[in-house]
């Protein structure tokens, strides 16, 4: 019972992370309607960078944090004006592969400026953890849970209270009407495309020191979160939030119990029996195209 | 090579006189060429170097041809064609070393093995959209990555398997080339003439318009999965003589990034040609050996293969041989027209006693809307029936059900007395349910004939045939009778939005249905265009043909329907012959809106009833 309740603590720490950054793809994707295939490298080159600031130059945290997040703005700018902005009239083929390219681009541009070893980033606390009864609650993932819980929070308030928010709304609903409407409708897919950046980079930050800072890291966590948006429903924003969660506690105890080895492979095979008996995931329509 | 059975053709097919067969020089001339590259490639002594690279790049480009057909040709995409690659290769590997077996054998179950996985994977996923055949197939790869690891009994892991050994006649490094190439240019003469088979033709109909195809009688699905299927085989052959010309294999040289080598490959190349595989082949097998230097340092070479996909989307995204392509066909002169056309036959089916369709209870619900409800109205046998109403009153609704496009909430609908209800758009095309769309879906990346030619392929087709000249001739005939015959050839961007419109309705024509259902075939035309489409109208109903036709024009409707049937928010509020109906007050209030008494009305009276 002890180790279950270890073991869900643990799933749900690391099922928050897999939540940030599916909530990054269900942004990207309800303003585009393209799935954002180098999400993952987001949170990858963010924590490369925390690496570089904080460990190698030895800056201190908060600076370190901010100058990271300010250049994952500036890399979601870019991306959407490199990869998605000069593809957004054609078929959703092509922008597939572009962002495909785009991720292979970004890892292995870290790999040939940083090399092959993975990097080391320091929790942000300097105690380990504590204990409650028999479950060892590690500061790191309290952490990640926390701040997980509040950006879910201020994103609820920012689409359902904020002008901004009701704007980019519009825009992922009807873009050609809400540009009829005044909306400054590349402004607001730029806008998405700079925050679904800094998400992306908040949760390779959060998940750095719990996982080693490796190039692989991008794909690994995009993989389980896309799991997760699919299992949650896609495009839902609750669905990925559950299909996260879900998704890091069903990995844990497969790891557990079953094989280490084969731990990444849990959230592929869960993906296809979604894919095959429930498509459209736990909260979502079924899609028909318009004829 | 489609292989498709082909039944007895019918006497029905009233064939028009044989085309003399033109010599297959082309053919011919590829043999020939082969045949020398095959000799250079056995007899020209190589270092073993460049015999490594030049087996390296036989061995990818039949796995990148993989790539042409689903991805080019289909339009589908696979991220997993490394994985195929090395599930073909460990086929041969662990066969051949552990198993002791012979090494045909262990190709040709490489390569089953692949095609198998292939179509499951394919069937479990491509009724999705394409992101998620993406996200599965990278799924797919990273979990036959674990295993070649991880199952180190079986596939012993990452120390990889080595002493795989060539069969006895291509023993050396020289013949086994040769034998590679050889399968190399078989696969891309089958791969270059799939585009011109059947198979080929639907392929790309579902690439340019899925929901055309469907409603052309086009199994999409199957048709997809067919793709996906033989994309994967062609990997497997790939990486079962891959395993064989380096006689050593290990899990990383089918790892994700090998996958996306191969994509890049393809589109480099130009995805839409086996000869675009081999050009994007070569050049990212041999520019990297020029640049030995990039591989120094881990990771460039790879980023610069993430930069080029980008790029190459952005800026050519019809590759190499697609840009040198365009310039070749531009030289080349028009073909002689061929023979004139022969007059369009259609067949109607025995006369039943049956109506030809009809609609009981029909209802269609989105959510809480009910876009159709309970509309009941039957459609007699010849003749056109015209079905009308204010917008969003349903009418489209009500086609896209009748098509099988949408699902119907309640209700059945029987053609010629058969229940169609529950088929999918393909098997009703087969039943003879011919449409056009309001907004014109033809399939772009082909001429005006080749659309065409796809509507006379429909399933069931009775007048339809089976080789290539009589499909030709029927959809000659059908270009003829819309009056486009002379521009048969032309691609389709080059038309007027009055001539796609023709060029629909011939497609759906040449499929000699039963029943045509035209989706507002006037909307977008001007005058002229209208009064030619009314004279096509009647020419088509004079062949015996049933049109139900949705329209706002009411001259039109009055001109040529025999029957009308108005629907107004989902349901029916008036059915009969078109001069009573079009007088139903009902009918004037419905477009005319709550203040429509005799005033107004007698205005719209003279516009619509020319009695």
């Amino acid at each position: 019972m002890d180790l279950i309740l270890q073991l869900l603590f643990t799933g749900i720490g690391i099922g928050s992370v897999y939540a940030l950054v599916a909530l990054g793809f269900v942004l990207i994707f309800r303003a585009t309607n393209v799935v954002n295939f180098a999400q993952g490298e987001f949170s990858m080159v963010a924590a490369f960078l925390m690496v570089v600031f904080a460990v190698d130059l030895e800056w201190p945290y908060w600076l370190s944090l901010l100058l990271t997040l300010g250049g994952m703005a500036l890399l979601g700018a870019l991306f959407n004006l490199g990869v998605y902005y000069p593809l957004r009239h054609r078929s959703y083929l092509p922008v597939i592969i572009s962002t495909i390219g785009a991720s292979i681009f970004l890892a292995n541009t870290t790999l040939a400026l940083y090399g092959p070893q993975p990097q080391v980033l320091p929790p942000v606390f300097e105690t380990q953890g504590f204990l409650l009864g028999p479950v060892f609650l590690d500061s790191q993932y309290l952490l990640i849970i926390a701040v997980t819980a509040a950006l879910v929070a201020f994103q609820y308030w920012f689409f359902e209270h904020t002008l901004v928010g009701k704007k980019l709304q519009a825009t992922s609903q009807d873009k050609e009407m809400a540009a009829l409407l005044g909306i400054p409708v590349a402004g607001m897919i730029m806008l998405t495309f700079v925050y679904s950046a800094v998400l992306g980079g908040i949760a390779g930050i959060l998940v750095a020191p719990v996982l080693f800072v490796s190039i692989q890291m991008g794909a690994t966590i995009a993989l389980k979160a896309f799991a997760a948006t699919i299992i949650g429903g896609f495009g839902d924003v609750t669905g990925a939030i559950i299909g996260g969660l879900a998704l890091g506690i069903i990995e844990t105890f497969g790891a557990a119990y079953v094989s280490v080895p084969y731990k990444d492979a849990f959230a592929f095979l869960v993906l296809i029996v979604f894919l095959v008996v429930r498509p459209q995931g736990l909260f979502g329509e079924r899609v028909a195209e318009k004829a | 090579m489609s292989g498709t059975p082909s039944p007895v053709a019918g006497p029905a097919a009233a064939a028009p006189a044989p085309a003399p067969r033109r010599l297959p020089l082309g053919s011919l001339a590829y043999a020939a060429l082969a045949a020398i590259v095959v000799a250079l490639a056995a007899t020209t002594p190589f270092s073993g170097y460049a015999l490594n690279i030049l087996m390296q790049a036989a061995t990818y480009a039949i796995a990148v041809i993989g790539l042409t057909v689903v991805l080019g040709l289909c339009g589908q995409i696979n991220l997993a064609q490394a994985a195929f690659f090395g599930i073909g290769a460990y086929a041969v590997g662990l066969g051949t070393v552990d198993g002791g077996l012979n090494f045909w054998l262990c190709l040709v179950t490489g390569l089953a093995l692949a095609g198998v996985l292939g179509a499951v994977l394919g069937a479990s996923t491509l009724r999705l959209g394409g992101h998620y055949l993406a996200m599965v197939t990278i799924s797919f790869q990273q979990i036959l990555t674990l295993v070649l690891t991880n199952w180190i009994p079986v596939t012993h892991g990452p120390d990889g398997v080595p002493n795989i050994r060539r069969p006895a006649l291509f023993a050396d490094g020289q013949s086994y080339l040769a034998l590679c190439v050889l399968v190399l240019a078989v696969v891309g003469w089958l791969v270059w003439h799939m585009p011109r088979t059947r198979l080929g033709r639907a392929m790309r109909a579902v690439r340019d318009n899925e929901l055309a195809a469907g409603v052309s009688g086009i199994d999409i699905y199957r048709t997809k999965v067919a793709a996906f299927a033989l994309g994967a085989l062609l990997a497997g052959l790939g990486g079962g003589l891959f395993a064989g010309s380096f006689t050593y294999i290990s899990p990383d040289q089918f790892s994700f990034a090998e996958s996306i080598v191969f994509l890049t490959m393809a589109l480099l190349g130009g995805v839409g040609s086996p000869v675009g595989a081999v050009i994007g082949t070569a050049l990212l097998i041999l520019i990297p050996e020029w640049l030995r230097f990039l591989k120094e340092i881990p990771g460039l070479y790879l980023a610069i293969y993430g930069l080029a996909v980008i790029l190459i989307v952005v800026f050519m995204p019809d590759g190499i041989w697609g840009f040198l392509g365009d310039q070749v066909r531009r030289l080349r002169r028009a073909r002689p027209a061929p023979t004139p056309a022969a007059e369009l036959t259609l067949s109607q089916g025995a006369a039943s006693a049956a109506p030809m369709l009809e609609v009981s209870g029909l209802a269609k619900h989105f959510g809480g809307l009910k876009a159709v409800d309970a509309v009941s109205f039957t459609v007699a046998q010849g003749g056109i029936h015209a079905l009308i109403g204010p917008n969003g009153s349903g009418k489209t609704t009500t086609l896209n059900v009748l098509s099988g496009l949408y699902s119907p909430t309640g209700g059945t609908v029987r053609l010629a007395g058969q229940d169609v209800t529950r088929l999918p758009p393909h098997r009703r095309a087969a039943s003879g349910i011919g449409r056009t769309f309001q907004n014109i879906r033809l399939f772009r990346s082909m001429s005006a004939l080749e659309n065409v030619v796809i509507g006379a392929e429909r399933p069931n087709n009775p007048l339809g045939a089976r080789d290539r000249a009589a499909l030709e001739a029927r959809a000659r005939a059908a270009l003829a009778f819309v009056g486009l015959e002379g521009r048969a050839q032309e691609p389709i961007s080059g038309f007027s939005y009055g001539h796609q419109r023709l060029i629909e309705i011939a497609r759906a024509l040449a499929g000699n249905p039963v029943l045509l259902l035209l989706d507002e075939p006037a909307a977008g035309l001007n005058s002229s265009e209208k009064n030619a489409l009314t004279v096509l109208l009647r020419r088509m109903a004079a062949k015996g043909l049933t049109i139900l036709i949705i329209d706002h024009d009411m001259t039109l409707v009055s001109d040529v329907a025999s029957h009308v049937t108005v629907l107004n928010f989902g349901r029916r509020i008036a059915d009969g012959v078109t001069a009573t109906v079009l007088r139903e007050p009902a009918v004037i209030q419905a477009y005319l809106g709550e203040d429509a008494t005799a005033g107004p009305a007698a205005s719209l009276k003279t516009d619509l009833a020319p009695v």
